[in-house]
């Protein structure tokens, strides 16, 4: 079962706890943005057998959103963060960079 | 090919059981193949089956990292129906499920076929307004369903219990041929067949890179070298996205884990397959005595073949109120399979970016019944290659215009409605009452271009 330490109310917070919500960092398109870019953004998704990151809400807990690093091969977490940010902070790629040398995803690496 | 009979069976009783042969070869990869496909579970098989049955392609090599149907195909609880509502979906799987009535003729293989009726549980007033609206689509579509009351449900499953208190059964959406399909027979069944054709079945050799030049495919790396192939077709379900990866395209795919179980045997207790939607529970049981259970999907991004405590939790809680008998049942075994889920849950089936690379995913928890219209279907796509050039007919991206009908994405992935809409074409066909029909004019029309 994946335990997540939510970074706003601190305390380690087991799946049930919480929701997941998909991947993390979408750029978002809306309306007048062409279409490619909206299908890309409502469909396309990085699917990755490893490090990946992700939106979780501490859903029966504190309530609020937060970014997680993960292992989707292993369920192993990284790491997790604040939602107010566009790209992972250099801690956590850090931290990662220790146990999967030459990671990379999406354009973060 | 020796063929499997009773008399096959008197004779070699007679000679101590000597005269078997081997159901398919295990050989070494040659150098090049006209067509390659990865991924040797029940869709790849059944590709390459159809691929000679009706093309008569057969320089082909199905290669399979691990071994033969240990995917998804030996993962999951072998379910096969085709009570749906959209006309896409109905029709594909109603055609499945016919070929799959003399599957085990065809193929000269027991698949142990058993259309012991499909029960899907209506538990609240919005089921059950769904349920017989499914019931009238399948009756215009040709499928055999009726909506069924409690006292039916009770005659049918005598261990059911209907009062809840949480969750009363209030009827069913019943259809009596839908049923259940030993899951590995039909991998294997297929197997025997492709290899009797003289098809290679590689076992054990994954892909660790896919050649191209001049945006087509040349051929494969694999653990056991390289190999050259005309054209390829990835049939790798929740490795989609890596193999996709490999090739240099996206899919609109995340993979998630699906879970099963099965409990220790017991007498024969149920001879029907009961499907309760919204406490998100499945349950059947198998020849051998065991309970077969299925729950949920994972709601995040997974490729662990392994399930989760809490959501055997939920689900067998969520059924002993229904079956109150499971309550003291022993847990025998337990399965994880990965499945490739779609944002709108609808299955993929496309040319891709590269010209002579074909694709088949996204079948997320209806693979199973799919299997052989999936095979007919898809092999005729790569047996065709000249597939028409309208990328947009069966299109890796989603068809714009009808993005905005969304399916929720839900943990009960297992039961929701798969619309195919990747599979609707963008000029809609005309889908006609006959399921069979409108089924293969979606493929008549593929092939001529005329979509």
């Amino acid at each position: 079962m994946l335990i997540f330490q939510c970074p706003y109310c601190g305390i380690d917070a087991d799946e049930t706890e919480l929701s997941p919500g998909g991947e993390a960092h979408l750029k978002r398109f809306g309306p007048g943005a062409s279409d490619e870019d909206f299908e890309s953004y409502l469909f396309m998704r990085e699917n990755p057998k490893g490090v990946h990151f992700e939106r979780w809400r501490h859903s029966n807990g504190c309530g609020k959103w937060f970014h997680a690093a993960r292992c989707t091969m292993t369920l192993e977490v990284f790491g997790t963060y604040s939602a107010q940010t566009f790209e992972p902070p250099q801690e956590i790629k850090d931290k990662i960079s220790q146990k999967r040398p030459g990671w990379s995803w999406r354009n973060f690496s | 090919m020796k063929r499997y009979s009773a008399f096959a069976i008197a004779r070699e009783a007679y000679r101590h059981h000597k005269g078997w042969e081997r159901a398919w070869r295990n050989p070494e990869p040659k150098q090049k193949y006209d067509v390659i496909i990865v991924g040797a579970g029940g869709h790849g098989l059944a590709t390459a089956y159809y691929l000679g049955r009706n093309f008569g392609i057969t320089n082909v090599a199905v290669i399979e990292k691990g071994w033969l149907g240990g995917g998804n195909t030996g993962r999951n609880t072998t379910i096969i129906r085709s009570n749906y509502l959209q006309d896409p979906s109905a029709a594909i799987y109603e055609k499945s499920r016919s070929l799959y009535e003399t599957l085990s003729q065809d193929l000269n293989y027991n698949i142990m076929f058993s259309p012991r009726g499909v029960m899907m549980l209506a538990q609240t007033q919005h089921e059950i307004r769904g349920y017989q609206r499914t019931v009238h689509a399948n009756a215009l579509q040709g499928v055999k369903t009726e909506f069924i009351g409690p006292k039916r449900v009770k005659e049918l499953c005598p261990i059911i219990n209907l009062d809840g208190p949480r969750y009363p059964v209030l009827g069913a959406l019943w259809q009596s041929r839908g049923g259940t399909a030993r899951h590995d027979a039909v991998a294997w069944g297929y197997a025997r067949a492709c290899s009797d054709m003289g098809m290679d079945i590689i076992q054990q050799c994954e892909v660790t890179g896919i050649d191209k030049e001049n945006g087509k495919v040349t051929g494969v790396q694999t653990s056991k070298g390289a190999i050259a192939c005309e054209k390829l077709g990835l049939v790798v379900a929740g490795h989609s996205g890596v193999l996709a990866d490999m090739a240099g395209f996206r899919l609109p795919v995340e993979s998630v884990a699906l879970q099963a179980l099965v409990s220790e045997p017991i007498k024969p207790c149920m001879d029907v397959v009961v499907m309760a939607n919204t406490v998100h529970g499945y349950m059947s049981q198998s020849d051998k005595g065991e309970m077969v259970i299925g729950g949920g999907a994972d709601g995040f991004n997974n490729y662990t073949q392994r399930g989760s405590f809490h959501h055997v939790e939920e689900t067998v809680r969520a059924l002993v109120e229904t079956f109150p008998m499971i309550s003291r049942l022993k847990m025998l075994r337990w399965w994880g399979g990965i499945v490739d889920m779609t944002g709108d849950r609808s299955p993929i089936l496309s040319k891709t970016p590269l010209e002579n690379c074909f694709i088949n995913c996204g079948w997320g928890d209806w693979r199973v019944q799919g299997n052989p219209w999936v095979g007919l279907g898809y092999g005729r796509i790569d047996g065709q290659g000249s597939f028409p050039a309208n990328r947009r007919v069966f299109n890796v991206a989603l068809q714009r215009g009808q993005i905005y009908r969304r399916k929720r994405r839900s943990r009960s992935g297992a039961l929701m409605e798969g619309t195919c809409k990747s599979l609707i074409l963008q000029r809609p066909v005309q889908i006609s009452h006959n399921p069979l029909n409108a089924c293969e004019r979606l493929l008549v029309n593929v092939e001529a271009g005329s979509c």
